[in-house]
């Protein structure tokens, strides 16, 4: 199929949005970062910052030194390529299923007419891939979960989920940080932090690389958990 | 070292920089202050750079007082009630606060936010390169908390020239009820042309619903062409969201940065600050501009305000026991009898 050219829109004086489409869909987020490592690899003076998302990349500039016009034009003359997730990283997060740390996982069942085991099951053997951060520091965006596993966002917001929550909705999954009140679903937690202010970068998953689950029980998670408390790193291996 | 010890604070007040740049990429917000241009303007009332950390001040006042040694002050934003040691002051001015001098500030008839700067900056430890507080991720300012009594500020520098009292005559602080200029994009392709009509037509109220994530609009529906969810993609400050109500929502200082509903368009950020000291229940109307028009307002409105140092007027007080002893003693001799 031939790439259509991206739609470059402003998003107001000090923004553009670089946009491949309007789904998602693994080679538009593909030339989302293509477009990003390219910027990378020669910046234009006057950029700020990128902010790739599903499909669209959001280039936030300093007017002073660049105006919308100029920017679209030096994007447009880059090239670039989308990108392969084969040199991406690849990462195991351990993940603590039991209800105690799955606070929805019975209420999932019910409303999918499955049993919680079977969604586990599905959840933690699919491959992800990393698309995107939102919501709020850390918040990882990934792409991969099976179809069965589609579920609407709730109506109304659910309650905090606690530190480090996997949720599910709209045919995503996320892994979360910081408590927030949610319309997704919490059927998981893991110890790993997935952003810590310390760090240079706060976040160690970077958009396009991949990532499995693996299971682990209560007991490991506190371990764990206590482990990073007491400032232990807590590694997640590459797989 | 010369700090401000907070007193009293009402809640909302926090440590602002000019914002925590290069992490949006990781979901990190950058805040900043809601006024950007009430900000910059004390920052250089006082020669700091225009990005130094100062205490936002909410609608909830502050109670400071000073300790160490004298600290040169610049204040301004919104209408205000200062008061040295219980004594009234204009709503924006540059003073130096002598240890043990108080300074107050709460609500005043008009405006939402005011800022106060100290001469080099609130040397809190910066986070992620960045000092400015944003609560809800606990990042910056004091634990990444809002300001309460017995916090202690540090000022940047040990000490500072005493700088002449003098009232911030600056015109862009004055407020008026134009309309906020918007620019269209990137999705008002989500909206039928009668809803852009009636958003760019119609007065809005501001809701209870304000806060520095977002402002909500109420006022006539903005109708969606066809969906309101869109597949999430990046924000940029005072964008225009709105969700399935038809309600406009100003996106502010502690925006997220990437989310899933259509943006009609983004404030122009020369009005941005004017539309942050909005408070619930008053009311706006929206007009349009171009990206060129609205990039051009903005770079006057950053080269006016770098010229605050010429809209400082000095002004007279009654001199304190304190100055009498040190004009004494520098010019040796005091004629009462003449004054």
């Amino acid at each position: 199929m031939a790439e259509t050219a991206p739609r470059f829109l402003p998003a107001g004086e000090a923004a553009l949005t670089v946009e491949f489409g309007t789904t998602i869909d693994p080679l538009l987020n593909a030339r989302v970062r293509g477009l990003d490592a390219a910027l990378a690899a020669s910046p234009i003076a006057g950029v700020i910052e990128t902010v790739p998302t599903y499909r669209s990349l959001m280039i936030h500039f300093d007017p002073r030194l660049l105006s919308t016009s100029a920017l679209i034009e030096k994007v447009a003359r880059l090239p670039s390529e989308p990108l392969a997730t084969e040199s991406a990283k690849h990462w195991l997060i351990p993940v603590c299923y039991e209800t105690t740390h799955a606070e929805d996982l019975a209420e999932l069942a019910n409303a999918l007419a499955m049993t919680q085991d079977e969604i586990i099951a599905l959840h933690q053997g699919a491959d992800y891939q990393v698309y995107m951060y939102g919501f709020a520091s850390g918040y990882v965006f990934l792409g991969g979960l099976p179809a069965a596993l589609t579920i609407s966002r709730r109506a109304k917001p659910r309650p905090p989920i606690p530190r480090g929550s996997l949720l599910i909705a709209g045919g995503q999954a996320l892994i979360g940080h910081d408590p927030m009140p949610t319309g997704w679903y919490h059927i998981g937690r893991t110890p790993v932090a997935t952003f810590d202010p310390e760090r240079e970068p706060p976040c160690f998953i970077e958009v396009g690389d991949r990532l499995n689950f693996e299971a682990i029980d209560s007991t490991s998670f506190e371990a764990l958990e206590h482990a990073a408390r007491e400032g232990a790193p807590v590694a997640p291996r590459p797989a | 070292m010369p700090a401000l010890r907070v007193l009293r604070a009402g809640p909302g007040t926090t440590i602002q920089d000019g914002g925590r740049f290069l992490y949006r990429r990781y979901g990190v917000t950058p805040a900043g202050p809601m006024d950007w241009q009430a900000f910059r303007t004390a920052n250089y009332a006082l020669g700091n750079a225009h990005d130094a950390a100062a205490i936002e001040i909410a609608l909830g006042g502050i109670e400071l007082c000073c300790q160490g040694n004298a600290l040169p002050l610049a204040f301004c934003g919104g209408a205000f009630q200062w008061q040295r040691n219980g004594k009234p002051l204009p709503c924006a001015m540059r003073l130096t606060l002598q240890p043990g001098e108080t300074l107050s500030a709460k609500p005043g008839p008009s405006g939402a936010f005011a800022y106060l700067a100290v001469a080099g900056g609130i040397a809190t430890k910066p986070v992620l390169g960045g000092r400015a507080t944003q609560t809800r991720a606990h990042l910056g300012g004091l634990d990444g908390r809002m300001l309460q009594a017995g916090d202690v500020l540090p000022a940047a520098s040990p000490s500072h020239a005493p700088q002449i009292e003098a009232e911030i005559a600056a015109p862009w602080l004055s407020r008026d009820d134009t309309p906020f200029r918007v620019m269209l994009g990137p999705q008002q392709d989500y909206f039928t042309d009668d809803a852009l009509a009636t958003f760019f037509s119609a007065e809005f109220r501001l809701t209870h619903e304000a806060d520095r994530m977002a402002y909500r609009f109420d006022g006539p529906k903005i109708a969606h062409a066809h969906d309101f969810n869109i597949v999430s993609d990046g924000i940029a400050l005072g964008a225009i969201q709105v969700a399935g109500d038809g309600k406009p929502l100003v996106l502010m200082a502690d925006h997220q940065p990437t989310g899933g509903y259509p943006k009609l368009g983004h404030v122009a950020r020369a009005d941005l600050g004017r539309l942050a000291q909005m408070r619930p229940g008053e009311t706006c109307r929206f007009s349009r501009i171009s990206v060129d028009e609205a990039r051009n307002a903005w770079l006057q409105c950053e080269d006016a305000i770098a010229e605050t140092q010429r809209f400082l007027r000095p002004l007279r007080r009654e001199p304190t026991n304190e100055d009498l002893l040190r004009i004494n003693l520098s010019s040796g001799v005091i004629d009462v009898d003449e004054s």
